[in-house]
C-alpha cells in the first residue's frame, strides 16, 4: 500500500502560488525527502497532509485515508513535527512526553521501545523545562513526542534547520532506525547533503517538483559535463572562470569550484588561460555531480 | 582558500581571555584570538558551544564576566555605543522590517547609523542598481523571495561602511545558487577592507573563510586556515574537522 498519495494538489495564499499542481507517492516504510529552499512550498504540503489546511484543488491520502474526509482518523495515526513549534516550552521534558502520550490515549510505557534510543539521550534533563534545552535537545524531545503514539506515517518538517552538522547526523541515524520499525517518513530539508540519506527525494522549487527519483537516479540523470578547478586564489579564479567562453557556469563548492563546460572543452587551454591571468597551483579534474549540482542545473532550466 | 596578504596587520578584533558565566555555568571559557582587517573569519561550533554568547559580547550587547576584548578599537565593556556605530549585524532571523518598502529599509538603517541624507540617497541608487533591485524599490520587504531578502539584508548591514560586520547564519535555508551569490557579496566587502565575522552550519562555507575557529564547550579548540586545519587533523574536508572536534564535547546542553 502507498503510505502517502498526493494527486495534483495546488494551494494559493492570495496571489502567491505556494503549490502549483504537485503529485507524489510514498511507499510504506520509505524515507522520502522534500528538498528545497525556504519558501519553496514544503511546509504548505506538510500542512495539507497533516490535515491542518485544505488544498485548493487535487486529492491526497495518508495511510489510505483521504485528507479531507478522513481527517480525524489521519490525525490519530500520524506523527507531525512542524519546523517551529511542537513542544511546550514551559513544561518539563517529561511533562511534554506524558502530555503527548495522554492526548493519544496511550502511555510512555506502552511505546517506550520506539522512543528509547532517543529518549535516553535527553532523560538526564527530564526535569528541565523544554524551553531551557539546547536546539539539538529540543529536536530530540519533539521527535519523541511525535513518535510516542506509534504513528504509521511521520511528517518531519525541517527537523535539522539551524541544527549543527553533528546533531544533524545523529538525527539521521535515528530516522534510519525508525525506518527499520516500518514507519514511513516524509521529511523536508533545505540541506542538499541530506538528500542522499533518503530512499527517494523530490526537488522542490517555487511550488513545483523539478524531479522525483532516488538520489542516485537524480545524480545519474545529470546531463552536464562537470569539472572541478582549484588554484591559489579562489575568488580571483572564480572571476576568471566566469569570463571564459567555453564555460557555461562556475560556482564555489567548498575548497573547489565546479564548472560546467561545452563539448570541445580542453584542460590544456583552460590551464594556460588561467595561468595567463596570474593563477598558480592550478588543478583541473573531472568530477561526479552531487545533489546540489543537480538542483542548480534543474533550477536554471 | 587563498592566503591573504596581511602585511598591513591591522587588528580590528582583539579578544583576550574573554569569559562569560551564567551562575555556575561557563558559557564562554577564557577565549583569546585576533582578527585582522578585511579578513573573513569563520566562527564555528555546535549548538550550545557558546558562539552566540561570545558574539553578543563582541557586539556590545552583553558584558563579559572577566577578560577583555576590543572591537574596531573600542572596549566591549565600556564603549558599547561606539562599537554599535562601527559594526554591522545581520542574522538569519531578523534584519529587515518586513512591512517597510525596500528603499524605506535602506533609509531607516542609514539614518540609524547617522548617515547624511544626500549620502543615503545617492548610495541607495547605487545599491539598488548593484543588487538588480531597482524595479523592486517600492515593494514591501515581506514580498521579496528569501534569497533577495538575505542579499538586501547583508547590503543594508554594511551600508554605513562599518569596519566589521557580524553575520549569524546568514545563509540558512537559502537556495544553492543564491547562497553562493551571497558569498560573492561577502568577498567583495572583504576586498573593500570590511572584516567579516561569520557563523554557519554549512561546512562548505567554512572553506570560504580565510581562517576558521571552532568552539567546543565554551573554549576555542582549533583556529587556523581551512587548509591548515585539514592538514592538522589529517582529514579531507572541514566537515570532518568539525565533526571530530564537536564529538569531544562533554556538555550536551546550554
Amino acid at each position: 500500500m502507498k503510505s502517502v498519495i498526493v494527486e495534483d494538489i495546488a494551494k494559493k495564499y492570495g496571489n502567491v502560488e505556494a503549490l502549483r499542481t504537485v503529485s507524489l507517492e510514498v511507499e510504506e516504510g520509505e524515507i522520502f525527502g522534500i528538498i528545497g529552499p525556504d519558501g519553496a512550498g514544503k511546509t504548505t504540503l506538510f500542512r495539507i497532509l497533516a490535515t491542518l489546511i485544505l488544498a485548493d484543488k487535487g486529492k491526497a491520502s495518508v495511510a489510505g485515508l483521504d485528507v479531507v474526509y478522513k481527517y480525524r482518523e489521519i490525525r490519530r495515526c500520524i506523527g507531525y513535527m512542524p519546523g517551529r513549534f511542537s513542544i511546550y516550552q514551559d513544561m518539563t521534558v517529561q511533562e511534554n512526553l506524558v502530555f503527548f502520550a495522554t492526548l493519544f490515549n496511550t502511555t510512555i510505557e506502552e511505546n517506550y521501545h520506539l522512543v528509547k534510543d532517543i529518549y535516553i539521550q535527553i532523560e538526564p534533563f527530564r526535569k528541565r523545562r523544554a524551553g531551557a534545552l539546547s536546539g539539538g535537545m529540543k529536536q530530540k524531545l519533539a521527535l519523541c513526542c511525535a513518535l510516542i503514539h506509534k504513528p504509521k506515517v511521520l511528517f518531519l518538517d525541517e527537523p535539522t534547520t539551524g541544527v549543527d552538522p553533528v546533531s544533524r547526523k545523529e538525527l539521521w541515524v535515528m530516522l534510519q532506525r525508525l525506518k527499520q520499525q516500518n514507519i514511513t517518513i516524509l521529511v523536508s530539508t533545505p540541506y542538499m547533503d541530506e538528500a542522499t540519506l533518503c530512499d527517494r527525494i523530490a526537488l522542490i522549487k517555487d511550488g513545483m517538483f523539478m524531479k522525483i527519483d532516488s538520489p542516485a537516479g537524480i545524480i545519474a540523470s545529470y546531463s552536464e559535463i562537470l569539472w572541478a578547478v582549484k588554484g591559489n586564489n579562489m575568488p580571483q579564479l572564480l572571476k576568471n572562470l566566469r569570463e571564459h567562453k567555453s564555460i557555461r557556469s562556475s560556482f564555489a563548492f567548498g575548497d573547489v569550484h565546479h564548472i560546467t563546460v561545452d563539448e570541445g572543452f580542453s584542460v590544456e587551454e583552460l590551464t594556460e588561460y588561467l595561468a595567463g591571468k596570474g593563477n598558480t597551483d592550478i588543478r583541473i579534474y573531472p568530477i561526479k555531480s552531487n545533489i546540489e549540482d543537480c538542483y542548480m542545473q534543474l533550477a536554471k532550466s | 582558500m587563498s592566503e591573504k596578504d596581511f602585511n598591513s596587520r591591522e587588528i580590528v578584533i582583539h579578544v583576550d581571555r574573554l569569559t562569560k558565566r551564567f551562575g555556575a555555568f561557563i558559557a564562554v571559557d577564557c577565549i583569546s584570538f585576533d582578527v585582522e582587517k578585511g579578513e573573513i573569519f569563520g566562527f564555528l561550533g555546535a549548538n550550545g558551544a557558546g558562539k552566540t554568547t561570545a558574539m553578543r559580547m563582541l557586539c556590545g550587547l552583553s558584558k563579559p564576566t572577566s577578560g577583555k576584548a576590543s572591537v574596531a578599537g573600542f572596549d566591549i565593556a565600556k564603549e558599547t555605543e561606539k562599537i554599535k556605530k562601527n559594526i554591522g549585524y545581520m542574522s538569519q532571523k531578523f534584519s529587515l522590517y518586513e512591512d517597510l518598502k525596500v528603499w524605506e529599509n535602506i533609509r531607516l538603517f542609514g539614518g540609524i547609523y547617522g548617515m547624511k541624507k544626500n549620502e543615503i540617497t545617492s548610495k541607495t541608487e547605487q545599491l539598488l542598481h548593484t543588487l538588480g533591485l531597482a524595479d523592486e524599490r517600492n515593494m514591501l520587504v515581506k514580498s521579496l523571495p528569501l534569497g533577495w531578502k538575505q542579499k538586501l539584508a547583508f547590503s543594508v548591514s554594511i551600508f554605513h561602511e562599518p569596519k566589521i560586520v557580524f553575520l549569524d547564519e546568514p545563509t540558512g535555508g537559502v537556495d544553492p545558487a543564491t547562497r553562493r551569490q551571497f558569498w560573492e557579496l561577502i568577498y567583495e566587502a572583504s576586498e573593500r577592507g570590511i572584516t567579516i565575522f561569520v557563523t554557519t552550519h554549512y561546512m562548505d562555507e567554512a572553506e570560504y573563510c580565510n581562517r576558521v575557529s571552532i568552539m567546543v564547550d565554551g573554549k576555542i579548540k582549533a583556529l587556523d586556515t581551512p587548509s591548515n586545519l585539514k592538514h592538522q587533523f589529517d582529514v579531507a574536508n572541514m566537515d570532518e574537522v568539525f565533526s571530530g572536534l564537536a564529538r569531544t564535547a562533554k556538555r550536551s546542553n546550554e
